[in-house]
């Protein structure tokens, strides 16, 4: 179907029946029930998922497939939040030109950084792109916010406010982002039993646009083009000695990437009509480089596991407090209780991030290949026990692409 | 004349913290290969040791002094600390004082054994993976440092004040001839780049005079050979990571003065040493300290009124614009080896 496979089929169905029924699956606990905090369906995060699902996926098509390790990419993130943002402020609330305008955006500008970071490779690499974005963030933080050429309003965050032009917006169109008129906040809420889901307009405008990219990064992973990027990730000397010119197609894979990247910024923007300069700092770019080795550098599926694993998991934990473990070890003999709740502390609330750093040093040190690698374990595991010992492991790990 | 000497005074102490962290950086570069993301994360665990070196010379008893009290006519409660117990109270009083630059012998101990800790426990399984797995593991340990200081010392800058004969500003310009008042520079930045120097003097002197420092760099030439010739380099090149720490340590200790420590200081010098260490040029330590002094003038020269009227932000950015016209045209940086990471 669509060109593709019958496993890529079976792989891009299987998400497209996961995304659409998020707000089912990640509701699995009555709405009062003391598990209702385990509960990830409610608008705000699920939109997260996707969006950042979208960046890891555009991240992975480059660190994927061409080895690159870009430590700038928050920066067209950025980039595509502010134009989305200004387009808002000039245009209308519509956020189809927003959305085009930042995928624009984030696309020349990542050439822009693309031509003259991937002169180099390796380490530097990293380091040029880490400047870069650095020195975007310096420069929408401070700079770009003076009075006289106010693109970026500095601190407070680009925001539309009651007297911008908006040329385009109807009269009685909403006063928020919208899809023709569909505002993006807009909830249908479903209660069933003791059971409530959140439908969420703005949730499946990104759900949408997370299955039509991932069914563009299939068809890029299986393209010749994809081909000719992961020759240059195992060996691009080898492919220059064959005297072939790696250079347009490993800039091609860094835009597209960074058009990713856009889309996400300017997505996030439509759902909250808001871009601020810490978008587009280096630690934010860790996080997508987190997501993606979390779930499994060059797989499909991995860059999007690992962002709504992260994501979820930053929601869930600062949330957890004291309190919460107090209740759950209730069961415990009262030393014992508390003893527990001390060693658990340092791990939850605020220090999430302890928790994210430690998760993540032990996947790069066990499992380079993430999440996807470690489930593919599993299941080989299980399968060498039902074939019995006899029946050789091959020993080879196909990626689940 | 005065105005530029002023301001290569004002960036000699920044760039003073960017050579030393850089020189660290290169020195596990040059001896182990390795591109440490975590180094930054040394740089602040340097810094808390001041921090904590002063928070336990404050610990202090309550005694309830019968002769002095308050408005209510009760004794008063008088806080002593433990030290000015001990050794006097004029004593006590002076070490509290200058608990900064007591906590460098804290420190040195400390940080040696931090850097062998994890160049045993993490770094050496990390060899033969490529650099980006490198990157990746010492980021995330940076993550995890750096969220450990948070749970101790929580998000707020710590002031650690100077001693206070090394308080306040002198009159520099008056030394050299300039008018009164022309060059007045706090002393605690002169004391920090006389420190720097002095670092940087030591760990070079190492490396050229002593057997040891010889055999490393040997065995940064070329590792497999010093390897044939029955050293131990590997034990070497740990001891040299160790090294390593404690100076990103020291250059943490000694600038808490300057910026109130935070958990997250590593982090934002971190990033700014690499770009130094590239603009040297990677393995090379001369270059890395040599950029670092110049960057560090540079990064204060940008933040003129007269340069940031020209060019709004210059200060900001003008690191990253250096790091990128160089990385371009001179890849392998100011003084970096021909073939070194040249790609």
């Amino acid at each position: 179907m669509f060109g593709l496979n019958k496993k890529d089929t079976g792989l891009l169905i299987i998400v497209g029946i996961l995304t659409l029924l998020a707000p089912f699956i990640l509701n699995p606990f009555p709405a009062d029930s003391a598990m209702a905090q385990f509960n990830a369906g409610y608008p705000d995060l699920m939109q997260r998922f996707v969006i950042f699902g979208i960046f890891a996926i555009g991240f992975n098509i480059l660190f994927g497939l061409t080895g690159y390790l870009s430590f700038g990419h928050a920066a067209f993130l950025g980039v595509g939040s502010y134009s989305a943002v200004w387009m808002f402020k000039l245009l209308s609330y519509n956020v189809i030109p927003a959305i085009a305008l930042s995928v624009v955006i984030a696309g020349l500008f990542s050439l822009l950084i693309g031509y003259v970071s991937l002169r180099r490779s390796g380490i530097y690499f990293s380091i040029l792109t880490l400047a870069f974005a650095q020195m975007s963030f310096a420069l929408a933080y401070s700079v770009l916010s003076n009075p006289k050429f106010n693109l970026t309003n500095g601190e407070t965050g680009l925001q539309v406010y009651a007297d911008d032009p908006q040329i385009l917006q109807g009269a009685n169109a909403p006063d928020l982002p919208h899809l023709f008129g569909l505002p993006m906040r807009a909830t249908y809420t479903l209660d069933i039993g003791a059971w409530s889901f959140d439908f969420n307009a703005g949730y499946y405008l990104c759900a949408v646009v997370m299955m039509v990219v991932f069914y563009l990064a299939i068809r890029i992973f299986r393209s010749p083009f994809g081909m000719m990027l992961r020759a240059v990730k195992s060996n691009q000397q080898r492919m220059n000695y064959t005297g072939l010119n790696s250079k347009p197609y490993t800039l091609a894979a860094f835009v597209i990437s960074g058009m990713y990247a856009g889309l996400a910024g300017g997505l996030m923007a439509a759902m909250d009509p808001l871009a601020g300069a810490e978008r587009m700092q280096w630690t934010a770019s860790g996080e997508v480089v987190l997501m993606t080795i979390l779930g499994g550098t060059g797989t499909l599926i991995g860059p999007v596991l690992g962002a709504g694993f992260i994501k979820y998991f930053e929601n869930i934990f600062s949330k957890i407090n004291d309190n919460v473990l107090h209740s759950w070890f209730a069961i415990l003999p009262d030393g014992l209780e508390d003893a527990v709740v001390f060693i658990i502390h340092p791990f939850i609330g605020k220090g999430w991030h302890l928790t994210l750093g430690i998760l993540f040093m032990l996947v790069v040190i066990y499992l380079p290949g993430g999440l996807v690698e470690g489930g593919q374990r599993v299941s080989n595991w299980f399968k060498r026990r039902k074939s019995g010992a006899d029946d050789a492991p091959s020993g080879k790990t196909e990626p689940a692409e | 004349m005065d105005a530029i000497l002023l301001q290569i005074l004002n960036g000699l102490d920044k760039g003073s913290a960017y050579a030393l962290i850089a020189l660290g950086l290169t020195l596990i570069f040059g001896t182990l290969g390795v591109v440490n993301f975590a180094h930054g994360a040394l740089f602040m665990i340097g810094a808390f040791c001041a921090v904590t070196l002063q928070k336990l010379f404050s610990l202090s008893f309550q005694t309830i002094d019968e002769t002095q009290t308050d408005f209510l006519g009760n004794p008063l409660k008088v806080e002593t600390p433990y030290v000015e117990a001990w050794f006097g109270p004029e004593v006590g009083a002076s070490i509290i004082d200058w608990s900064v630059p007591l906590a460098i012998l804290f420190a040195i101990p400390i940080m040696l054994l931090v850097g062998y800790v994890m160049e045993r426990g993490l770094i050496k399984h990390f060899y033969k993976r490529p650099h980006a797995d490198q990157i990746l593991v010492t980021f995330g340990l940076a993550i995890v440092l750096q969220e450990v200081v948070k749970y101790f010392f929580g998000a707020n800058p710590i002031q650690t004040p100077p001693p206070e004969a090394l308080n306040g500003s002198i009159d520099l310009g008056t030394m050299i001839g300039f008018d009164p008042n022309a060059i007045i520079y706090p002393i605690w930045r002169l004391v920090y780049f006389g420190f720097a120097v002095a670092i940087i003097g030591a760990v070079f002197s190492f490396l050229q005079f002593t057997t040891f420092g010889m055999v490393v760099r040997a065995g940064m030439a070329d590792r497999e050979t010093v390897g044939l010739l029955g050293i131990n380099i590997d034990r070497r090149f740990t001891i040299m990571f160790g090294i390593a720490a404690a100076v990103a340590g020291l250059a943490g200790v000694m600038y808490g003065p300057l910026n109130p420590p935070n958990y997250h200081m590593g982090m934002d010098f971190l990033v700014l040493s690499f770009v130094v260490v590239v603009v040297g040029g990677m393995g090379s330590l001369p270059g890395a300290v040599l950029a670092g002094f110049l960057l560090g003038v540079l990064e204060s020269f940008a933040s003129t009124t007269w340069a940031t009227t020209t060019i709004p932000g210059i200060n900001q950015i003008i690191i990253y614009l250096v790091a990128i016209i160089v990385l371009l045209l001179r890849p392998r940086g100011l003084m970096g080896r021909k073939g070194v990471m040249e790609d």
